[in-house]
């Protein structure tokens, strides 16, 4: 596996010079194999992982999970749907699944009403689109691999140990 | 009269010297506030993974705080038969063959207090954990060290044991994978160290704590080897590899009568290990071998790290191929081992453990762990560069 990559899914926040240093490469490096897993649409890009009950990170705080069904079409099936959705600038992720609804699709909104005239306005009414069932999303606790509380507890371990 | 209260301490202990640690961790512990980077720990930076603190949690909720059998709870000890042969190759009967101890310090303490006389004479390599020592002049035992060096990547040798070695020697005390050097033994030196042990008829304690965590080629027990078994008290825990140093749990593998022996010690001075712990333990057998894996897959890529950038200082470190601890050679800086982690300590606030706490063959050398986040490594290694160049153009 791309050695870069391994660090990216490991999940620490290295800058690229760390990276280099971590695996005893040059800056330069590391950022030829990020270019290649760009080219190769690997990498697709950086985000922040923020925690949005902060009210610095609150912009477009409301967040909800769809449940869609729709009808597969011949040739097609779900994909054109899917890909079709997963254009609209609220919709963040969007995933085929197994199970009693077809496209689960996480949208992000400034409030309630925007969320809500997105549902009904733009999801539901695609034509094949059967049905939609929506959750708000209350409270975070996890956000891709972060605990919302500030983790572990701070570390009481000792400066020098046997 | 004499009043002073020392009067009352044992003589034996009244001599016994201080952990060379202890003077080092007052020394850190008035940098409090300071941005001290630590690489003088001994434990893993991670915390408990959450099933097995969850399983204990649980066992709690549960109402499990009673007293255990002597010898652990019988499905801990299954566990533990399980994984011993399946990682070790060696096989011991959960039944009367394992014994489950508040972590291998009271192992190596049950063993000490069973099978020493006064006067037996115990071989350990050194440098070694700072306990082994201590705890060999505490059952008045005499202990007999046997050196390892950089060259050999601080293997032991048999050629080093066979030139130590005195007449009634009775125990040879083993750390392999090494803290603090990380030095291990091949398969084959292994091989010549067990051919040793059979000549000259020694009990082998041998302390594996660090076995997981062997980055080059496997780790081999010496209670592998044909006839070893029998002669050889297998001593392991989970606070390295399980990243449970706060549980205190740890076990002990051996024949029946020895095993019967340390009991007798640990049932009048322990009675048993913490239940919580012990079912902390069970989980970690059970679910925890992913999480190990993990944690290795890190730990070497940060010796990859600390041990490239400390060679490119000018601070020759060997490969350590275990453990997660690097001992580089400071002499180059003009410096002792003492001196370099003072001079580091004060001029740029960071931590590593003077070799000498290890016993005299660490002279030269400094424990740095590198069970420590990659930037704070790499931080650190960037300030002991800026050290080594300074004290350089004096």
């Amino acid at each position: 596996m791309n050695p870069v990559l391994k660090l990216l899914i490991d999940g620490g926040s290295l800058t690229t010079s760390q990276m280099a240093a971590v695996l005893g490469l040059t800056d330069a490096e590391v950022n030829q194999h990020l270019e290649q897993l760009k080219k190769d649409q690997i990498f697709l890009g950086w985000r922040p992982v923020l925690d949005l009950s902060r009210e610095a990170a609150a912009a477009a705080a409301v967040r909800a999970v769809i449940e869609v069904k729709v009808t597969p079409e011949r040739g097609g099936g779900f994909n054109r749907f899917a890909e079709r959705i997963a254009r609209f600038d609220e919709v963040e992720s969007c995933y085929l699944m197994s199970g009693s609804y077809d496209l689960l699709v996480f949208v992000k909104g400034a409030s309630l009403q925007k969320v809500a005239s997105f549902v009904s306005e733009k999801l539901s009414s695609i034509e094949g689109v059967l049905s939609t069932s929506t959750h708000f999303m209350l409270r975070c606790y996890k956000e891709q691999g972060f605990l919302l509380d500030g983790g572990e507890a701070q570390t009481t371990r000792l400066n020098v140990a046997p | 009269m004499n009043t002073d209260p020392k009067r009352w301490v044992a003589g034996h202990v009244s001599t016994l010297p201080k952990s060379g640690i202890r003077d080092f961790f007052e020394l850190v512990a008035k940098m409090k506030g300071q941005d001290v980077i630590s690489l003088g720990v001994g434990e893993p930076d991670f915390v408990t993974p959450w099933h097995v603190r969850e399983a204990a949690i649980y066992a709690l909720e549960r109402g499990k705080t009673y007293y255990t059998s002597n010898l652990g709870l019988l499905e801990l000890r299954r566990e533990i038969s399980r994984y011993v042969e399946e990682h070790f190759g060696v096989t011991y009967r959960p039944d009367d063959q394992v014994i489950v101890t508040v972590g291998v310090s009271e192992a190596l303490d049950l063993c000490f207090r069973a099978f020493c006389n006064p006067g037996d004479k115990v071989m350990y390599h050194q440098p070694c954990y700072v306990s082994y020592h201590p705890s060999i002049s505490l059952v008045h035992g005499v202990g007999i060290a046997v050196p390892t060096y950089a060259k050999d990547n601080f293997a032991l040798t048999a050629e080093a044991l066979r030139a130590a070695w005195q007449p009634g020697a009775k125990i040879l005390m083993l750390n392999l994978p090494c803290n603090p050097t990380g030095g291990t033994c091949s398969r084959e030196q292994l091989e010549k160290i067990a051919e040793f042990c059979r000549e000259k008829d020694l009990l082998v304690l041998s302390d594996e704590i660090y076995s997981e965590l062997t980055f080059e080629g496997t780790h081999t027990s010496i209670a592998s080897f044909p006839g070893l078994a029998e002669r050889t008290i297998f001593l392991h825990g989970f606070s390295k590899a399980f990243a449970m140093t706060g549980w205190r749990i740890g076990y002990a593998c051996g024949p029946a009568v020895l095993i019967d022996a340390m009991m007798k010690v640990h049932q009048y001075a322990m009675m048993c290990a913490s239940i919580i712990a012990q079912e902390g333990a069970l989980e970690a057998l059970k679910h925890g071998w992913d999480q190990v894996l993990r944690m290795r897959e890190q730990y070497h890529r940060r010796r990859d790290l600390i041990v490239r950038r400390c060679n490119e200082i000018g601070l020759r470190c060997h490969l350590p191929r275990g453990s997660f601890y690097a001992f580089p050679d400071v002499t180059p800086t003009g410096l002792s081992e003492k001196e370099f982690a003072v001079g580091l300590l004060e001029q740029e606030k960071v931590a590593v453990v003077p070799g000498t706490a290890f016993g005299d063959n660490g002279r030269g050398h400094v424990r740095a762990c590198f069970a420590t986040a990659y930037d704070q490594i790499i931080e650190a290694c960037d300030r002991v560069e800026r050290f080594v160049q300074r004290e350089g153009k004096r």
